[in-house]
């Protein structure tokens, strides 16, 4: 006689659930967010170094914006996504601007000088996923070599923490960072990227 | 002005809050996730809109590599884990003189107690037989297993399953789809049935196919049968073929040079939100690429931006039009 046992797919997975109404609010905002929003990162930043002297400023930038447009969302989500994170980031450089106590006039120029991008579909939006597993294969050989191994193993052959670290001969410690820079790493070299497929400000 | 009210973030700060999204998603992917776990997070969400702003941002590239599955071997880690087999496989002493003696449909009515496993729409599922038999479960998909004993009997009710057979000579492994009949001979093989069309295609191994006549053929690898109600044929497939078909084990659907008719076909099989293609000149377009299996969304975006069709909701599935 056959007997069967039930395993869970590890893509079943799902991200944290909410129950509320105003947690329904909060998961189609993430959602849209990570749809909409995310996948501009590289023509954001383009714009920012365009627009923003100061380098260093530019992720705080980038996060006041993400917050606005985020908490925008909650609220209602925008029609036109790209068309309200540019607009966004505009109207944030004019406030940082405005209230900064030296007025950089050639900055202030430029801003009034600004185009927004409209909604249609950039070059960096029209990502053809043929083009998308190369593109992933090529940001992972870029991580250091402990860190890609790490991710090789959690996320092409499916292995627990536990498991990469006794394949590795590392804690399960030192096993978690790898993970965690490898993401971090990652995610960063995949949204600076997107800009090379050709963004525009 | 909210401005005024959050203080400005230095690089850095940004850098740590960064690294304190990713050890979360590290800690749920690969690590121990218990109830306690997920509370903790969703309060760290919740304490600042710049945690939830650092995960998303993370969460949003992390998805994406999610693809990167695609690039797992054949042989995954089910495959290493051993198996007992031991007196169980005595058990199966009487099964092939069983399966000579079985008549076409008849052996719906012989096994007791059968036990029955089902996947829903999107779901997937991994069977793990006593015997080391392991069987993946596709969307929408029923299997029942044969509750008489010393049998090694599989009934594929309806959907598809990817059969990895522990072999014992001794004892074949049949699976019966209504009353075709594929008998492992040392095998990895895949099997989907739809009220049009039964499908087999043979990954490793050898496999023998009884049709409804006396026609029966012995499959090697990449040997396809394809039978409908009214014909029989056995045609070729290359491993990269195979390959992406079983993209589903991994959570995502290839296609090449595919047609949006056949592309959206796939899809609907997975998700209950339905693509609908609005005349025939767009149902004739084609695209390429891997796609996540569930995300029915980011490809009718891809669809429309690769292609410069027009997508939109209606009552929750999507057209896609010109």
């Amino acid at each position: 006689m056959l007997e069967g046992m039930v395993e869970r797919p590890d893509t079943d997975r799902e991200g944290p659930m909410r129950s509320s109404d105003a947690a329904s609010a909060v998961s189609k905002a993430d959602a849209w967010f990570m749809r909409e929003i995310v996948p501009l990162e590289g023509s954001l930043m383009q714009f920012l170094q365009h627009n923003w002297r100061n380098a260093a400023e530019i992720p705080d930038l980038r996060q006041e914006i993400y917050i606005r447009v985020y908490e925008a969302a909650v609220k209602r989500l925008p029609e036109k996504p790209k068309q309200f994170l540019f607009a966004t980031a505009r109207n944030l450089l004019i406030d940082r601007v405005r209230q900064a106590l030296v007025i950089p006039i050639d900055a202030a120029a430029d801003l009034e000088a600004m185009e927004i991008a409209g909604d249609q579909p950039g070059p960096e939006q029209v990502v053809i996923a043929r083009d998308e597993l190369r593109r992933l294969q090529a940001a992972l050989e870029q991580l250091q070599p402990r860190w890609r191994q790490a991710i090789t193993l959690g996320r092409i052959e499916g292995l627990s923490r536990r498991e990469i670290a006794s394949r590795m001969g590392v804690t399960e410690g030192t096993a978690a960072q790898y993970l965690s820079w490898g993401i971090c790493a990652l995610v960063e070299i995949l949204h600076r990227d997107s800009s090379n497929t050709g963004g525009k400000a | 002005m909210s401005e005024l009210a959050s203080r400005p973030m230095t690089a850095e700060e940004i850098d740590a809050l960064t690294k304190t999204a990713a050890d979360w998603i590290e800690r749920r992917d690969f690590g121990q996730w218990s109830e306690e776990d997920r509370a903790e997070f969703e309060r760290w969400l919740a304490a600042s809109p710049a945690h939830r702003i650092a995960y998303l941002r993370l969460e949003a590239g992390w998805k994406r590599t999610e693809l990167l599955g695609a690039l797992r071997p054949f042989k995954g880690k089910e495959k290493e884990r051993k198996f007992a087999s031991g007196p169980l496989l005595m058990k199966f002493a009487a099964a092939l003189a069983f399966v000579a003696a079985m008549g076409a449909g008849a052996a719906h009515y012989i096994a007791p107690q059968p036990e029955t496993y089902s996947t829903g729409i999107g779901g997937r599922e991994t069977l793990r037989l006593s015997d080391g038999t392991l069987i993946d479960m596709n969307t929408d998909t029923r299997i029942r297993l044969s509750g008489a004993r010393g049998e090694r009997i599989v009934w594929l009710e309806k959907g598809e399953a990817y059969f990895q057979v522990h072999h014992d000579p001794a004892h074949p492994f049949v699976v019966m789809v209504g009353n075709r009949r594929v008998t492992d001979l040392g095998t990895e093989f895949l099997i989907r049935e739809d009220p049009r069309r039964l499908e087999v295609a043979l990954v490793e191994g050898r496999a023998r196919f009884d049709g409804e006549s006396a026609k029966s053929f012995t499959l090697t690898p990449g040997d396809v049968v394809v039978a409908t109600p009214h014909s029989l044929a056995m045609t070729e497939k290359s491993q990269q073929a195979l390959s992406d078909e079983l993209g589903w084990r991994r959570g995502v659907l290839i296609f090449h040079h595919t047609t949006l008719a056949k592309a959206a076909e796939e899809f609907n099989r997975y998700n209950n939100s339905k693509i609908v293609l609005a005349n025939a000149g767009v149902a004739g377009r084609t695209i390429g690429g891997a796609f996540t299996i569930t995300d029915v969304h980011r490809f009718a975006v891809i669809v429309r931006d690769a292609l410069g069709l027009k997508i939109q909701n209606r009552d929750g599935d999507i057209v896609i039009s010109q």
